[in-house]
């Protein structure tokens, strides 16, 4: 098999409860090399429990993991070797200065001098922090320390990272310079899995998105794939009274009632719009017409609603 | 052991960065020692029988100061512990391929240097309190070998009640009866033989009174006998029994 078709992460029914709370119920995930996979739940959902198991932190109750081929029990020394892990918490030591933490990092990876020296100052320079390299986190912002303990994880150059929820907590700002940062590695060619629970951030990273409820993958795809598969482009046309609204879907016989003195219609396009509008004819006033393509919320929350019905 | 290196040097950064924690493990005796020297020390010397009140109490309290010193060290290291493992940065460690007794003995040797360097400071200003050491350069060697063996078990305890610990606040109080209770209940401050028999009976038989017994004797030039073997003793039975407790916890909290 050649290295490239190895996938970066290949589980298949994890599993993990504690005590009698299952939290994950047979967990199938594969994560292509040079891929972004979003792991995507609301709270609870198993997101950072998966993750805690695929980066050698905890041991799963049942299944198998491979990371970038090396079983992750019986060779979890060569898969930590390989990997980068950036927690939902803050991984950094308050009391080293910046440029220290990425040096302790590079003497535990028993990098040389030299070596450890001029990655600290690339992975400063590129991470702007270069001013702050000397100071300790506790003067930094939010987004200083986020980056501060990618840097870290960085320092081994992983093949494989994990980041829990990179922009919890983020301000918007910083939020996007995050992205740029996980784009560029994607770019060098590095596999990430990330958790989230920001759809517009799947939307935005990824290349597959795996829907994670309940300890159970209920969807997996591309962003586009999971939007195709929920009906509900329509169009939405709001009418100035209800004699206006009764002449409507009288004319309309697929639209569907929405809030008061407004019609849902199947469809979506300018297309759509020209047919709704000259079967209304001019007669028919309307006061706003919009149009509402499904976006990653409606699929997440429809995917999750027939897990739990 | 490279790694276990990069961690005490970490750990003694740290120390350094915030040096709080070892301003109070030399503050706490070294108030002791005034209170007891300039204090109590007259009435006690008195009761004790000494011919020159005061004065030669000094020196039969000062070696139990400085047991006492090392004791006081061992929050430092059992907060230092269970502030790494609270914190994010365990689970950063133990996502690398850092061998795993590193983390644990970074901190039970940052421990040990601590605890020499308290020590260090505290032994002048016992002299500048009165206190007139009769010891050969062989005595000094001898007593800052107990006072480092002494460090090193009582670290490895600390570490076990730091990992135990859920807050560094808790992790703080469980080493409280080592910084305060077995000193007072040892022969650190007056001779167990002046304790009441219920007292006494413990005193005798617990590790911090050969320790105090054998800093002791070194010190004040009185032959040294079987005291520096039985604390030695405990000290390598306390230092077994914490490395094993440690481990297990380790291995409990984050295998």
């Amino acid at each position: 098999m050649n290295a490239t078709d190895t996938p970066a992460v290949l589980a298949e029914g994890l599993r993990k409860s504690y005590r009698d709370q299952v939290v994950l119920d047979g967990v199938d995930l594969r994560v292509g090399a040079g891929e972004v996979l979003a792991l995507l739940g609301p709270n609870g959902a198993g997101k950072t429990t998966t993750v805690r198991i695929l980066s050698t932190l905890i041991a799963a109750d049942g299944g198998t993991a491979a990371i970038l081929g090396h079983d992750l029990r019986r060779e979890a020394a060569a898969v930590r070797a390989l990997i980068g892990v950036t927690g939902q918490f803050s991984a950094v030591d308050d009391l080293l200065t910046g440029e220290e933490n990425l040096l302790l990092m590079g003497r535990l990876l028993h990098q040389r001098p030299a070596e450890r020296r001029a990655r600290a100052a690339e992975l400063l320079e590129r991470f702007d922090l270069g001013d702050a390299a000397r100071r300790t986190p506790a003067t930094y912002s939010g987004g200083m320390r986020r980056r501060l303990d990618i840097a870290m994880t960085l320092m081994g150059r992983p093949r494989l990272i994990f980041l829990d929820e990179p922009t919890t907590g983020l301000d918007p700002r910083s939020r996007h310079i995050m992205w740029q940062l996980v784009r560029d590695l994607v770019a060098e060619g590095v596999t990430i899995l990330l958790t989230t629970q920001y759809l517009e951030e799947a939307d935005q990273l990824a290349d597959r998105i795996a829907v994670l409820d309940h300890g159970r993958i209920v969807a997996e795809g591309t962003p586009d794939e999971l939007k195709r598969r929920i009906p509900g482009a329509h169009l939405r046309l709001r009418f100035p009274d209800g004699a206006a609204l009764q002449a409507a879907a009288a004319r309309l016989p697929d639209a569907v009632a929405d809030e008061d003195l407004a019609l849902r219609v199947p469809g979506d396009g300018v297309k759509a719009v020209r047919d709704v509008l000259a079967r209304l004819g001019d007669d028919v006033p309307v006061e706003d017409l919009s149009i509402h393509t499904p976006d990653l919320d409606d699929v997440f929350f429809a995917l999750t609603k027939e897990q739990r019905s | 052991m490279t790694d276990a290196t990069t961690m005490l040097g970490r750990e003694l950064t740290h120390t350094v960065r915030y040096p709080l924690m070892l301003i109070s493990s030399i503050l706490t005796p070294v108030v002791l020692l005034l209170l007891f020297v300039y204090i109590l020390g007259g009435p006690i010397g008195a009761g004790l029988g000494d011919g020159a009140p005061g004065a030669s109490y000094v020196d039969f309290l000062v070696p139990g100061i400085l047991m006492m010193t090392v004791a006081s060290g061992s929050s430092t290291t059992a907060i230092n512990v269970c502030t790494d493992m609270t914190g994010g940065i365990i689970d950063r460690f133990r996502t690398m391929a850092v061998s795993r007794g590193a983390v644990l003995s970074g901190h039970v040797g940052a421990g040990v240097i601590r605890t020499l360097i308290t020590t260090a400071v505290v032994i002048p200003v016992a002299v500048l309190a009165g206190f007139r050491p009769h010891a050969s350069v062989l005595d000094w060697l001898a007593v800052a070998g107990i006072v480092a063996a002494f460090g090193f078990a009582l670290s490895w305890v600390s570490a076990a009640l730091g990992l135990g610990a859920k807050t560094v606040a808790g992790a703080n109080g469980a080493t409280l009866p080592i910084q305060f209770l077995l000193p007072f209940l040892s022969s650190a401050f007056v001779p167990a033989e002046s304790m009441p028999a219920a007292v006494r009976w413990f005193t005798e038989y617990q590790p911090f009174t050969p320790v105090a017994d054998a800093l002791r004797a070194l010190l004040t030039g009185a032959p040294v006998g079987g005291s520096a073997l039985v604390a030695l003793a405990w000290c390598a039975g306390i230092a077994l029994a914490g490395y094993l407790w440690a481990v297990a916890a380790f291995a409990r909290k984050a295998g």
